[in-house]
């Protein structure tokens, strides 16, 4: 999913047409406020709009307006999950030491990747509800790399 | 002297054989069978879609190297010689195109209960497709 997609963090959400079409491209938003003070995201905005687009009370995006808003995948991008692929079928063949390498690497190549740096935390015996993320948080925040990317569209 | 080689591609592993795992080079038989390419006159070729190659440098001995077929094919190529394991990813370029064309890619994915549903599935009604983990 992360990879056909493009997701680089959860939450993650699309909007997808009758016709299998995107109709507003990856967005973060929540489905309740839980997280606001952390993240700086109101969840209203997103179910506002996604509540009118479902009862056909407003239209999703234009197709121009999805383009314009996705951001697809660079030749990094698909490096750090190449190295992503590899180091987990190390992790579960019982090569954790041998596959961190190939963890770190990925994490170089897509540093704004969350899916990939928080993601495997767990498998590399770090804490990805405790020190180990809110580190991440802090560095991402001083190289100015938001750790979500809601849709900048306006109310 | 050979040994095998495990190839990471497309959600999928294949064992082949090769001569050296740090420079891996593929049987032609072994390129078609596992990534459905096949090396024609006019480039890497799959179903209608060619590709152009450098063919000399594609070609080593009976086989092909892998890397130069990668960079063909602008897949990342990325390896681990201790435990002869290689993981090709896919291309951005095809991955952006997709994206872009706004249809949705498919998948296939279980249930709780292990039953199977794909997007495609729910064609005629507006999906609210949403990624989420639980770390």
């Amino acid at each position: 999913m992360p990879d056909l997609y493009g997701m680089i963090n959860v939450p993650t959400v699309l909007w997808i047409d009758e016709e299998g079409r995107i109709a507003r491209p990856n967005d973060a938003s929540f489905a309740s406020n839980r997280f606001k003070l952390l993240t700086g995201i109101d969840s209203r905005r997103h179910l506002v709009r996604l509540r009118a687009w479902v009862r056909g009370e407003a239209p999703a995006m234009t197709p121009s307006e999805v383009r314009t808003h996705q951001q697809l995948p660079t030749a990094a991008d698909q490096e750090a999950r190449a190295e992503f692929t590899l180091a987990w079928w190390l992790s579960r063949q019982g090569h954790a030491a041998d596959a961190e390498p190939h963890y770190e690497r990925a994490g170089q190549l897509a540093p704004h990747d969350i899916t990939i740096r928080r993601g495997t935390m767990r498998t590399r015996g770090l804490n990805p509800m405790g020190a180990a993320f809110f580190k991440l948080a802090f560095k991402s925040a001083l190289a100015r790399t938001p750790l979500y990317r809601p849709i900048q569209d306006s109310p | 002297m050979s040994a095998n080689l495990t190839l990471l591609h497309d959600g999928r592993s294949d064992v082949i054989a090769v001569a050296d795992p740090a420079h891996p080079v593929i049987s032609p038989e072994h390129l078609e069978s596992t990534l459905g390419w096949k090396l024609q006159p006019e480039g890497l070729c799959r179903g209608l879609v060619c590709v152009p190659v450098d063919q000399d440098a594609l070609v080593a001995g009976d086989g092909l190297d892998l890397r130069v077929l990668a960079g063909a094919l602008q897949r990342p190529l990325v390896t681990d010689e201790k435990h002869a394991v290689a993981a090709l990813g896919a291309s951005h370029h095809d991955r952006g195109e997709a994206l872009a064309s706004l249809e949705a890619p498919d998948f296939t994915l279980p249930d709780l209960d292990g039953n199977l549903h794909s997007l495609s599935d729910q064609r005629g009604k507006k999906v609210l497709l949403v990624a989420y983990a639980s770390w």
